[in-house]
């Protein structure tokens, strides 16, 4: 279990075990906040941190958390980490905070934070930890923008609320619409299984 | 009996600290989230009631009406928070409205969760503005598929009648709330 090289623990989120396209997790999020590159990019972030932080609280203090109260315990710390990404954002970045709505204290019930307490931070030290939760919260986040990318661009002929599309674009309402977002990433997660096969031999799964 | 006392003093220890954290996390954002909530509102009095040096609160009956002032102390307009419902969720709007309560001087969608592309023009300039100058006398309407032939009437958002509706009947019912306040 500790061959696997420190380089290859940050990069297997990004791609190979990807949050979104591999593992299909956290699709609330996903689903609800890709109507724009902006609060995409945002949601994603505020999952970085949260990851990030509480995958080192967890691995700090796996040894003295008891088995049977794990859950408990690490719910509490990842709710104490949302808090603050959302008090910070509602201090620093009125208008994001208002946009991402009711979604960045939802990040607490997101199944990538907790699986990755439970699955990796819990029985790895937390140098490996750190760089897990880095390598899936940017997967995340890489995901989520291209998503939100794609959706903003079809849907309001914009991207980072700049025009992209001259005026003989009419924008498909339906991308930034809950609709939009089903078929955007059902259409995604078909592309790269298609390329995932062509490649050959790639297989899926979360837990080593 | 001696694992369920560790689980306890675990679960209480990470709760303290978790608690210490967050509220001194709380103590820094508190303050400056408050801070941005007020600018938020001062903004859009400022814009509703449009070239007023100052404003000030008046309080009346459980209702906040802010009274825009101009550079020369007389009263320009008030401007005043109504809710209601839209077609999705709450839409909450302030207005500014002239002195004499006859004329609108302009709204601002605060909040709202209208459907992107269609209610969601409520929010765009084309939209607001046609409020700029209506008179609320007797009260404000709206008309669909034809330009507006009274000066009390707004034109519908196409393929969003329930959008529009929602604003006018959240704003007549402001107007008249506020003129009952201020009358007292």
């Amino acid at each position: 279990m500790k061959t696997v090289s420190l380089y290859d623990e940050f990069l297997k989120g990004l791609w190979r075990q990807n949050p979104i396209f591999k593992q299909v997790l956290a699709m609330c999020p996903t689903l609800a906040v890709t109507n724009s590159a902006e609060n995409g990019l945002a949601m994603g972030l505020a999952v970085v941190f949260v990851l990030v932080s509480s995958s080192a609280i967890v691995s700090i203090f796996r040894r003295f958390i008891p088995h049977e109260v794990r859950i408990a315990a690490y719910t509490v710390i990842i709710a104490s980490f949302v808090t603050v990404a959302d008090l910070f954002l509602a201090a620093k970045f009125p208008a994001l905070s208002k946009a991402l709505g009711p979604y960045v204290p939802l990040i607490v019930v997101n199944c990538i934070i907790l699986g990755r307490a439970e699955a990796f931070a819990s029985k790895n030290p937390v140098a490996r930890s750190i760089l897990d939760a880095l390598g899936m919260g940017f997967g995340f986040t890489l995901s989520l923008l291209m998503l939100a990318s794609i959706r903003e661009l079809l849907g309001s002929g914009t991207l980072f609320g700049i025009r992209m599309l001259g005026a003989w674009f009419e924008p498909w309402v339906i991308m930034v619409l809950p609709a939009g977002a089903f078929i955007t990433l059902g259409l995604l997660i078909g592309l790269i299984n298609m390329l995932a096969r062509i490649k050959g031999k790639e297989k899926v799964g979360c837990c080593k | 009996m001696k694992k369920a006392l560790w689980m306890i003093s675990v679960l209480a220890a990470i709760g303290l600290i978790c608690g210490l954290s967050l509220s001194s996390v709380y103590r820094y954002a508190a303050p400056l989230i408050a801070e941005n909530k007020k600018r938020a509102l001062e903004e859009s009095i400022y814009k509703v009631l449009q070239d007023i040096a100052r404003y000030e609160v008046i309080e009346k009956e459980g209702l906040v009406i802010y009274a825009g002032i101009e550079a020369d102390g007389d009263i320009a307009g008030y401007a005043f928070m109504a809710k209601g419902a839209g077609y999705q969720g709450e839409i909450s709007v302030i207005f500014g409205i002239g002195a004499e309560l006859d004329k609108l001087k302009g709204i601002e969608v605060l909040e709202s969760l209208e459907t992107p592309g269609l209610g969601g023009k409520i929010t765009d300039a084309g939209f607001k503005d046609q409020f700029k100058g209506l008179s609320t006398l007797p009260e404000i309407g709206y008309v669909k598929s034809h330009s507006p032939e009274n000066d009390n009437e707004v034109q519908a958002i196409s393929g969003a009648t329930i959008s529009t509706r929602s604003i006018v009947a959240i704003l007549n019912d402001g107007i008249s709330k506020m003129r009952d306040a201020l009358k007292r």
